[in-house]
């Protein structure tokens, strides 16, 4: 461990994070290379931790990682998985949003478009890209370049990593809900084939955004949530502090999204989360989103836009008992 | 008026009637209305206009012909498929204040004639919010309506999806707009009418793919909520903020229509996008239970 150690993610991380630090401290006073038995026992006590705190990981945990600010962003993305790349702008509307990012790029040396949250990793840059939260006219640029991506019959590729979309007046007043609505509406039917990598936080309706597609993968650590936690225990229980009780109701880790058939794959992440080692992250995504990419292109135009159809056609859990005036008796049950 | 749709109760306890006042205090202009009055005039109060919120119910009620409805899944409904605190309870009491299975009533019918298929949700059932049953009807009536080739017609009210549902609510925007999608490939007419409150997921979907988009007037219409906005900007916004006027001004909308104009005003846009039309006196038997 020559770097400084990341930041830690919540209060549980912490006593492993005094650990490193001391690590780093007890080398940096070694000269003679004498303290080696000191420093590998003391690494030996931080993996240890680090495999308590993290192979189970409770869902407020989870979400903790999701926002840890070190995370793997878009551009580290971009500058690992893809060459040849060429950053796009403007939504020939209105302007230009540095909250949402889109370019052309060559993923296994073939082209493709890629679209996504634009996150920074520290203050400075996240206020530039307004938190990756985007305005009505990032999502449009997003649309603009998907459409240039069925143009030319390249594949497009959407990472999410948002809290949500900008929640400001001026958002408002340009049809923020439109714009969504919009995207969400042409995602179903664009003729290319669309794979979504959650990252980050998939928050909501500006995470949908730029969220449909045939293939949904997300990382292991990573969230996707119809309202934060936080703000679904003020709602609900007039109690934002229950954020912990809500992120567990809510079902928003990838394993619960798995389970109930939202999501394609979950992408493992090191163990402590993916800002530990982005390296391996990379691995796994280039991983994942090469094989569905590659099966992706043998599946027709037709099939493709009819599978994906279906796949959101499927999503929810509804009954239909007998008759209205019944006595609720579950007559039918489809998943 | 307002009594022809009186459906078959969903559950065992009767249908909870409007409050029996005989005069109601305007919200608005604080005047107190005749009752009668307030009905006659379709619930806008007739001296400040003021519009009331209306029951899926009742909505149906005045847009349609008499007795030419055909309701579809009524019975549909959501269950509680996260084991979420509380849900189970909220959607028993819907049902029970309501009378409703869901907080959309879906099916088909005609308006002044021309035929449609229709969708109305209703605020009183849980914020008129989208979980699957309300995502599910919608997307069944856009897919009923491509099936029977004909139009569809949907007033929203709704503070958007049902978070008690997580993600799986989120996914109804999917659903229903990608249903949406199809209507409008198969050269359908959708006509989006938001009345009061159309918010949330609900305007970042369904009702804001319309090919025309109507409001009633003053309804709140917006993604975002106002406090959470306030608190973003750190400034107060004005009180026409995210009002129906406000989004027809911004160009977002295509009119703001009063009560007494929507019927007339749906009925001259089905007829203009060429909706079949049947005789004037519908062949539908009356519904079975008519007080």
């Amino acid at each position: 461990m020559t770097q400084r150690p990341p930041r830690p993610a919540v209060d549980l991380d912490h006593q492993l994070a005094e650990l490193e630090e001391e690590i780093v401290r007890v080398r940096a006073r070694d000269q003679s290379g004498s303290r080696e038995t000191e420093i590998a026992a003391l690494e030996q006590r931080a993996a240890q931790l680090r495999e308590e705190i993290y192979r189970n990981p409770s869902p407020w945990h989870i979400v903790q990682l999701a926002r840890q600010i070190q995370r793997p962003r878009l551009v580290d993305f971009l500058g690992s998985l893809f060459t040849d790349v060429i950053e796009i702008h403007g939504d020939r509307l209105y302007g230009d949003d540095p909250a949402l990012l889109t370019a052309l790029g060559r993923f296994d040396g073939q082209p493709v478009v890629v679209v996504g949250h634009n996150r920074g990793k520290d203050t400075k840059e996240n206020v530039a890209r307004n938190f990756g939260m985007p305005n009505p006219e990032g999502y449009r640029k997003a649309l603009r370049a998907m459409r240039l991506a069925e143009k030319f019959g390249y594949p497009v590729i959407s990472f999410v990593d948002t809290t949500g979309a900008h929640p400001g007046a001026e958002a408002e007043e340009r049809g923020q809900a439109e714009a969504i609505a919009r995207n969400i509406q042409e995602m179903s039917r664009l003729k290319s084939p669309i794979l979504v990598v959650i990252t980050g936080e998939g928050g909501s309706g500006g995470a949908l955004a730029i969220a449909v597609g045939d293939a949904v993968l997300m990382l292991q650590y990573a969230v996707y949530t119809v309202i934060s936690p936080e703000g679904c225990a003020a709602i609900l229980w007039h109690d934002a502090s229950r954020g912990r009780d809500a992120a567990a109701a809510l079902k928003l880790t990838a394993r619960d999204l798995q389970d109930l058939g939202i999501i394609d794959e979950v992408l493992p992440e090191p163990l402590g989360g993916a800002h530990r080692d982005a390296e391996a992250v990379f691995r796994v995504v280039r991983d994942g989103l090469g094989r569905h990419l590659k099966a992706l292109r043998e599946v027709p135009r037709e099939v493709l836009l009819d599978r994906r159809y279906a796949k959101y056609r499927r999503i929810g859990r509804v009954v239909e008992t007998l008759a209205a005036g019944g006595d609720g008796d579950r007559a039918e049950a489809r998943p | 008026m307002l009594n022809w749709l009186r459906r078959p109760k969903y559950g065992s306890l009767e249908r909870r009637e409007m409050p029996a006042g005989i005069w109601d205090k305007c919200p608005r202009c604080r005047n107190l209305i005749y009752r009668k009055e307030l009905e006659r005039n379709l619930m806008v109060c007739p001296k400040c206009g003021y519009h009331h919120r209306l029951s899926a119910v009742e909505r149906l009620e005045i847009t349609l012909d008499e007795h030419a409805f055909e309701e579809y899944d009524a019975s549909l409904t959501s269950t509680d498929p996260l084991g979420f605190e509380g849900y189970g309870a909220k959607l028993a009491e819907a049902r029970e204040k309501t009378g409703q299975a869901e907080a959309v009533i879906t099916g088909d019918g005609t308006i002044d004639g021309w035929r449609t298929v229709i969708a109305a949700l209703d605020f009183n059932f849980m914020g008129g919010s989208m979980g699957s049953a309300v995502g599910e009807k919608i997307t069944r009536a856009a897919e009923r309506a491509v099936q029977s080739r004909l139009p569809l017609v949907v007033f929203s009210a709704s503070g958007g999806a049902r978070m008690q549902e997580g993600v799986l609510s989120l996914m109804q925007l999917a659903k229903t707009s990608a249903a949406i999608g199809r209507l409008h490939e198969a050269g359908l007419p959708y006509l989006s009418v938001m009345c009061d409150p159309t918010t949330g997921g609900v305007t970042a979907s369904f009702a804001f793919l319309g090919d025309v988009i109507l409001a009633e007037p003053g309804a709140l219409i917006g993604f975002a909520g106002r406090r959470v906005i306030e608190q973003t900007i750190r400034r107060k916004l004005p009180d026409d903020f995210q009002t129906a006027e406000f989004c027809l001004q911004r160009g977002l909308i295509d009119m703001v229509v009063s009560r007494v104009e929507m019927r007339p005003t749906v009925a001259r846009l089905l007829a203009f996008f060429g909706a079949p039309r049947v005789a004037p006196t519908p062949q539908e038997p009356a519904p079975a239970a008519q007080p």
